[in-house]
């Protein structure tokens, strides 16, 4: 396991180098950067004082050298847009982000394993066929209309709740119910989906055979094997919902690391940009490695496997 | 969110709304809400562009000078009076008894150690043209001081009219730049008591904000300004009454709200147009073909249909309401046939492909022209960039045609447009002697009437050879709640000082 680990942690390492140089040399190739920095009426002579003054002039892998150096110490320099430290930043911003995604996680989690084993116990059935529906327009409906019909009826028609912001936990309702409705049905159906083939298995029936009721056969011995699939499922849902979803938290102005990357990236603000990409992708890295070690802790034979 | 899906959405959401029925605006609690789409950048004014920052930034500082649009004149401010003393030289007696946000009392220092430090370029100004007219600033008394000019710039009383801030010395050299932002402290009608950078402003009324200020009068107590990026969201709290204030709403849906807020539509000194390059040999360097194209273009039809409100079609490459821009020039009706005619005298009966860089400006305004242009033969090759790489791409000579917009900085004199363009430097790739000529003896002179004429000789050119497509003025919208008066202005500083409820 300890080897297991370690191997997964050095893979883990080298993807998020690469994923920030290559992110950084993308940056590059999007456009001169200072000409972004100096803004629609900067002159040519503001843009050259910009690309002085952040040491845009100096070759790409020096200035990339720099940036990585500093930032696996913690530093991430300052944001060109707010001059203040990207720490800083990214520190007011992340916790709108973690909450909106840890609740609308746990929400979907929690809904779409129960709906997954009843749908699964009687295929085609009333449950099921509900579950059905949940998923088909869960997946179907652009989260983005999902959020503004809901401001529309929920905040404007009846006022129950606030349209944006998070001032309150009240701001948070309806960006995780919407949240929600898109992560739940992919993880319900592959619930489902394992269940109904661990429910055929002969150990099952064999569990049946021995007496056992209903709730211990599903619990205790299909479950843990059924939900091998959603756990690495359910690491990149969380990983999508961590890494900020733009579109929801530009609809209910909730100011999170998806929308500071859109924005950041729109104004060349480079160091916060880098900064998010490289946090995204240990978040990812992370829940993969984390999803890969707990399905060697499920399952035994995955330990082993080169 | 492709542009399709946003519009259905749009349409969506505005017919859902058109039943709501509107709540009241905070009137009540004498608080008026603010969205802005875009993050306010710090409240340090030299370092930032964004309009939204701007605005913020002169509800809580002053300048010397303040530009009355209406009058077109300029009224003292921390300046009770000021004189021209030299050719390079002017002289600024400055108010007593003002009081700075944290008690300071505002004297000689303060623009001392502000204009001083702003103007030199290790304090990276934004903007170098705002600042690098200033040589040498000198406190004469504790409340007189002289400002003597780098350089001969027509542009600098504009600057003084509140553009350059004054900040107050202590607190400024203890904390800088940055404390400015983190911290920001002025002599203005607002101050700022809460910031969550980029998200949320919260201003309050400064009690003590000196008799006879230009600013004066403000009658609101609170302004929150929140960020708000979606605008179907800023619709949806504007109409619950959750905000008061909203701006920037395009034609379509100003048109859709108008039945349930104010919508107030008003000119901007913001000018769209179609920059050419004249490289030897490419159809552009005939003047013929530079004319047939600004005939074949319906640009008023582009304007009804896409610009709308208080939008005008421009005659000349600047805003009608700018000092110096002249009307009387050259200009190019909308006639495909006479076009065509032009074509086919340049020996180019049969058309030519052209690349169009596009930045900054909304894709289907780019199509219809490319659309009037496919009706006279010429085959407009649209490329749509991001602002840095459209400009880069024109300063390094690659565009032949280079559509986008330009601001002037919100500043009612063409100093601040035609000399970008046109007088030699980085973005003018022409390098028209005699333009340059011109327009340097404009931006430099101190004689209005020597000014106006140069500008206009410069204009008849640009007009007669055709050497841009002037397109539009734009226009901002604004949603207000019905219970706020508000007057809009053409240089897009929101002046809530001004603000009252109905």
């Amino acid at each position: 396991m300890v080897s297991y680990l370690f191997r997964r942690l050095v893979v883990a390492f080298c993807v998020c180098i690469a994923v920030s140089m290559l992110s950084f040399g993308l940056m590059f190739m999007a456009g001169d950067p200072s000409i972004a920095i100096a803004g629609q009426g900067g002159s040519a002579a503001d843009a050259e004082a910009v690309r002085a003054a952040y040491g845009f002039d100096r070759p790409f892998l020096v200035q990339y050298l720099d940036w990585i150096g500093s930032a696996l110490l913690g530093d991430f320099g300052q944001s060109i847009y707010f001059h203040i430290p990207v720490t800083e930043i990214i520190g007011n911003r992340l916790p709108v982000t973690l909450q909106l995604g840890a609740l609308s996680f746990g929400l979907a989690l929690v809904l779409a394993v129960p709906l997954g084993i009843a749908a699964a116990l009687k295929p085609n059935g009333l449950v099921d066929r509900l579950a059905l529906v949940l998923a088909v327009t869960g997946q179907a409906v652009p989260s983005f209309w999902l959020g503004l019909m809901a401001i529309v009826v929920f905040g404007v028609w009846y006022g129950l709740v606030p349209i944006s912001g998070a001032d309150t936990w009240r701001g948070y309702i309806l960006p995780v119910v919407v949240l929600t409705y898109s992560a739940l049905p992919a993880m319900m159906r592959i619930t489902r989906s394992g269940m109904i083939d661990v429910l055929a298995a002969d150990y099952i029936r064999t569990a049946y055979a021995k007496g056992l009721p209903l709730r211990i056969v599903v619990l205790r011995h299909a479950l843990r094997n059924a939900v091998l699939p959603l756990v690495s499922l359910a690491a990149v849902q969380l990983g999508i919902l961590l890494s900020g979803s733009i579109v929801i938290e530009s609809v209910f102005a909730l100011n999170g690391l998806g929308r500071l990357a859109w924005e950041s990236l729109l104004r060349a603000d480079l160091p916060v940009v880098q900064a998010i990409i490289l946090i995204l992708s240990l978040v990812y890295v992370v829940l993969t490695t984390a999803s890969d070690l707990l399905n060697a802790m499920l399952d035994p034979r995955i330990r082993g496997a080169r | 969110m492709s542009k399709t899906s946003r519009l259905l959405l749009s349409s969506a959401a505005a017919l859902l709304l058109a039943s709501a029925s509107p709540a009241l605006a905070d009137k009540a609690s004498n608080t008026l809400n603010v969205a802005f789409s875009a993050e306010p950048e710090p409240l340090d004014t030299y370092k930032i562009a964004g309009r939204e920052g701007l605005i913020l930034a002169r509800h809580v500082y002053d300048g010397l000078l303040y530009k009355d649009l209406e009058s077109g004149t300029f009224k003292p401010a921390l300046a009770e009076s000021w004189e021209q003393t030299g050719p390079l030289t002017m002289e600024f007696t400055l108010r007593k008894g003002v009081k700075f946000h944290n008690g300071a009392d505002f004297t000689a220092d303060d623009v001392v150690a502000t204009l001083g430090a702003v103007s030199d370029p290790a304090y990276g100004t934004r903007y170098a043209i705002s600042v690098d007219w200033i040589g040498k600033v000198e406190k004469l008394d504790s409340h007189k001081v002289r400002i003597t000019m780098a350089k001969p710039f027509a542009g600098a009383i504009e600057m003084l009219a509140d553009a350059l801030p004054i900040y107050p010395q202590a607190e400024f050299a203890a904390t800088g730049s940055e404390g400015m932002a983190r911290n920001p402290v002025g002599t203005g009608p607002y101050r700022l008591v809460e910031q969550e950078p980029g998200v949320r402003y919260v201003l309050e009324r400064f009690a003590d904000h000196y008799a006879g200020s230009p600013k004066s009068g403000a009658t609101i107590d609170r302004i929150v300004v929140r960020t708000i990026p979606e605008m179907n969201t800023q619709y949806a709290e504007l109409m619950s009454g959750a905000l008061d204030w909203i701006w920037r709403i395009p034609p379509d849906q100003a048109a859709q709200l108008e039945s349930r807020v104010q919508v107030v539509s008003a000119p901007i000194i913001r000018i769209s147009f179609v920059n050419f390059a004249l490289q030897d040999g490419t159809p552009l360097a005939d003047k013929r073909v530079r004319q047939a194209i600004l005939h074949a273009v319906n640009r008023q039809a582009i304007v009804d249909a896409f610009a709308g409100g208080a939008s005008e079609v421009l005659k000349a490459a600047c805003n009608p309401v700018q000092f110096g821009c002249a009307q009387d020039v050259t200009t190019y009706e909308y006639a495909p046939e006479k076009a065509k005619a032009l074509l086919a005298e340049a020996g180019l009966a049969d058309g030519f492909t052209l690349p169009m860089v596009f930045a900054a400006m909304p894709r289907p305004v780019a199509e219809a022209v490319a659309a009037d242009l496919a009706k006279v033969g010429i085959t407009l090759q649209l490329d749509e960039l991001q602002y840095a790489a459209g400009v880069g791409k024109w300063r390094e000579g690659q565009v032949p045609a280079f559509f986008s917009n330009w601001g002037s900085y919100g500043i009612g004199d063409v100093v601040f447009t035609l000399s970008n363009f046109f007088g030699g430097g980085a973005d003018d790739l022409l390098k028209d002697p005699e333009l340059t000529e011109w327009l340097t003896l404009a931006d430099t002179s101190t004689d209005p009437a020597v000014r106006q004429e140069a500008y206009a000789k410069a204009l008849k050119k640009i007009a007669d050879e055709a050497l841009w497509m002037p397109m539009y003025g734009f226009n901002v919208n604004y949603g207000l709640s019905n219970d706020l008066s508000f007057t809009p202005h053409p240089d897009e500083f929101a002046r809530f000082w001004q603000a009252s409820w109905k």
